[in-house]
């Protein structure tokens, strides 16, 4: 390692802060504006760069990578085209709180503002939707920068940070110095939550009679799933979990509710309308969750904590902000807790009762296939314990419904921006962080196709992700909005005529690639995927084409008027 | 109702853009915005005037202060404060009206800035109430130009 006060050029280091932040992998793709990066690559061993096929593939695998190892995912890309495409990739980890350091080239400072060659103000461009951005003009400021860039993409609230480094900072040579200490006058995350808050929140809890926790993703990224088990466990109080909330607490486990909200399961949404207190940890009252915000849980007192103040307040009103650390604020109920707390068994029996009244069911036929048994047959085979990535749409849904997360870190899904083409390069990132566990995909016919191109980099690395391909060759979800609010007009979402056949496509990649038509061949396929471990297996499942997600919440709607099938509202208590 | 916050942030290009963006990408009311170096040249203050209820208010003032470049936000609405706008506005002159002119700018403690045959310069400072009902007044005598700084605000100091 170069001693402190050595001379390095701005490539180097680049490289040497990477390693001083236990940078194991970059995502990324080489162009002009970097090629003095890629030069100095050219003899780094110790940090393995991924060759992409697509920035936006770079962007998501970065994602994954870092939602199933909560380290940082890092991302290297030219300038102009190279960095406009991780546009979308970005957005989706700050919707989804993923933290990820971008580092883009740019053109030469002194051609900035010219519309050069390859030139985007990609600081510009991204300002909106990075937790913040840098432009670094002199490269005696590229190592406090990018320890910045880390120090803020991982702490607080995590989310995408990008750093623009122009050509000729790359090339310049000055004393490198690390800065051991980070201070950013204007970053100060309140992370220990407010003891009398808490106290308040704990004297609230022992006094409900029907208390429900409401749990999001900010659980698992505050490594607080320990906690939230044993409070939970200890108070007898059940969980429901938000699409990026899943596996926080054990899927098993009888106090586990699933999912809430508008495809949520109907004893949740029924818990949520009846509860007397409503516990959210780390979940912000998206719309997908409330449904109307008039109508949603007002029996219930609202404690809500959340390490981003912009949160409380924000879609519902609540009574009892804390802000700070879930981990903190979960820790320090359970040293505040009271002994005594109120009898709960009439409550879960009460939740009892509607588990039975609607429980999450298919039919299953000999002669076709299911999406929700496709998943729960993964879901039985790797006993809840894979990393579970998915596209975005139907078998998004069904996979929040049929698969029993049991671990924190184990969904990898597009959640706030929904971005279709995620799901491949997020199941490619994963594998890279997590080893010990297989890696699932599954992925609609429609998104598939969106970063298809990110095949090649899984045969290229062999790296051995299951990818579940669902066909129904329709883009389902919004098929299922046209049958039910848009007059069964199936405007353009028939993929039927122009789908290609996809056992050859992942063949011509290199992939291995079955194909399962009924429930018999399914279990085999998922068997047989499931054992194979020398690269990326591929199974396109041909499900059945008009087959809905139920129970669902209409957009808008309130929670309390779920369709529990086709066309059947029934209203709840 | 109107609200009118101090921000102090870092003297950073790009940090009008990331607080104005912010305002527009959240759909937020903004309807002024000033913003000038500190005693310190590390910092500027800016002035910002939004209206909303007491929940978007409150939004306001979380979101900026979740900008990385802001350093600290305060609502001077409900606090002693002083509160101030330039007004530099072009007239149209002529013999029949100079004598009115010349009143009115005293009315509203302005100054004549510039003077020629037949336009008249003049600068008016005071709240954005008192701005408005100069801009009325004089509207009648031809307003050929007209530029607001918007409203800077300080804490009135401590007795």
């Amino acid at each position: 390692m170069p001693a402190s006060g050595q001379k390095l050029n701005g490539s180097e280091i680049f490289f040497e802060c990477l390693r001083r932040e236990n940078v194991e992998y970059i995502f990324g793709y080489p162009g002009g504006a970097l090629l003095k990066v890629y030069e100095t690559l050219y003899d780094v061993k110790d940090i393995k760069h991924i060759l992409v096929r697509h920035e936006q593939g770079a962007t998501h695998m970065a994602e994954g990578y870092a939602r199933a190892t909560g380290r940082p995912g890092v991302v290297l890309v030219t300038s102009g085209p190279g960095a406009t495409n991780t546009v979308t990739g970005i957005t989706n980890a700050y919707m989804d709180s993923s933290p990820l350091v971008v580092f883009t080239g740019q053109v030469p400072s002194s051609l900035i503002g010219n519309d050069a060659f390859q030139e985007a103000d990609i600081v510009g461009i991204t300002r909106p939707i990075t937790k913040h951005n840098f432009l670094v003009k002199d490269v005696r400021e590229l190592a406090s920068t990018i320890r910045k860039a880390f120090y803020l993409a991982t702490n607080g609230r995590p989310g995408p940070v990008l750093v623009d480094m122009p050509k000729d900072v790359l090339n310049a040579t000055c004393a490198f110095e690390w800065p051991e200490t980070v201070e950013i006058r204007g970053f100060k995350p309140t992370v220990k939550c407010h003891q009398h808050q808490v106290e308040k929140a704990a004297q609230k809890i022992a006094k409900a009679k029907k208390p429900l926790f409401y749990i999001g993703g900010g659980v698992i990224s505050a490594n607080a799933s320990e906690e939230l088990r044993e409070l939970a466990i200890r108070q007898n109080i059940p969980v429901t979990m938000t699409l990026q909330g899943l596996g926080a607490f054990p899927g098993d486990h009888p106090l586990s509710m699933g999912m809430l909200g508008m495809h949520g399961t109907f004893w949740a949404n029924q818990a949520v309308n009846n509860c007397d207190l409503l516990i959210a940890v780390g979940a912000r009252f998206d719309d997908r969750v409330t449904g109307k915000t008039d109508t949603f849980a007002t029996q219930a007192y609202i404690i809500h904590n959340d390490i981003d103040p912009t949160n409380v307040d924000k879609n519902i009103k609540v009574d009892l902000p804390v802000v700070g650390d879930a981990k903190h604020f979960l820790q320090t109920l359970i040293e505040t807790m009271p002994k005594e707390h109120e009898d709960r068994t009439p409550w879960l029996a009460e939740i009892g009762k509607w588990r039975e009244q609607c429980p999450l069911v298919y039919t299953n036929e000999e002669d076709s296939l299911k999406t929700e048994y496709v998943i729960d047959e993964v879901s039985r085979q790797t006993s809840g314990d894979a990393v579970v990535t998915t596209d975005v749409g139907q078998h998004q849904m069904w996979t929040s419904q049929y698969y029993r997360f049991r671990k924190p870190r184990s969904i990898i899904t597009s959640g706030g921006l929904g971005t279709m083409g995620y799901g491949l390069p997020a199941a490619i990132g994963a594998a890279f962080g997590v080893t010990d566990r297989p890696v699932v995909l599954f992925c609609g016919d429609g998104g598939f196709m969106m970063n298809v191109q990110e095949l090649v980099t899984a045969v290229h690395y062999k790296v051995p992700v299951k990818i579940f391909l669902i066909n129904n060759s329709f883009l389902g979800m919004v098929r299922q909005w046209q049958e039910l609010f848009h007059q069964e007009k199936y405007s353009f979402t028939d993929l039927g005529d122009s789908n290609p056949d996809f056992v050859k496509v992942a063949e011509a990649f290199g992939c291995r690639a079955m194909r399962a038509e009924n429930p018999v061949e399914a279990k085999k396929a998922i068997t047989e995927a499931l054992a194979w471990n020398e690269g990326p297996v591929f199974v396109e499942f041909k499900v059945v084409k008009k087959d809905m997600v139920f129970p669902m919440v209409p957009a808008g709607g309130s929670i309390s008027d779920m369709l529990l099938e086709r066309l059947n509202p029934k209203t709840m208590v | 109702m109107k609200h009118i916050i101090s921000v102090l942030v870092e003297n950073r290009f790009g940090t009008l853009n990331r607080v104005a963006s912010m305002f527009s990408a959240r759909g937020f009311n903004l309807e002024s915005i000033s913003i000038g170096e500190t005693e310190d040249p590390e910092f500027s203050r800016m002035t910002i005037v939004t209206r909303g209820d007491d929940q978007i208010v409150s939004q306001v003032l979380k979101q900026l202060n979740r900008l990385i470049d802001t350093i600290k936000v305060t609502d001077l609405t409900k606090q002693p404060h002083v509160e101030r706008e330039l007004l530099l506005m072009t007239l149209k002159l002529s013999k029949t009206t100079q004598h009115e002119i010349f009143e009115l700018i005293n009315v509203f403690k302005g100054k004549v800035v510039d003077i020629k045959q037949k336009s008249i310069t003049i600068e008016v400072i005071g709240s954005p109430d008192k701005i408005n009902t100069t801009i009325d007044i004089f509207r009648s005598y031809g307003i050929r130009e007209l530029a607001r700084s918007g409203a800077v605000a300080i804490h009135r100091g401590e007795s």
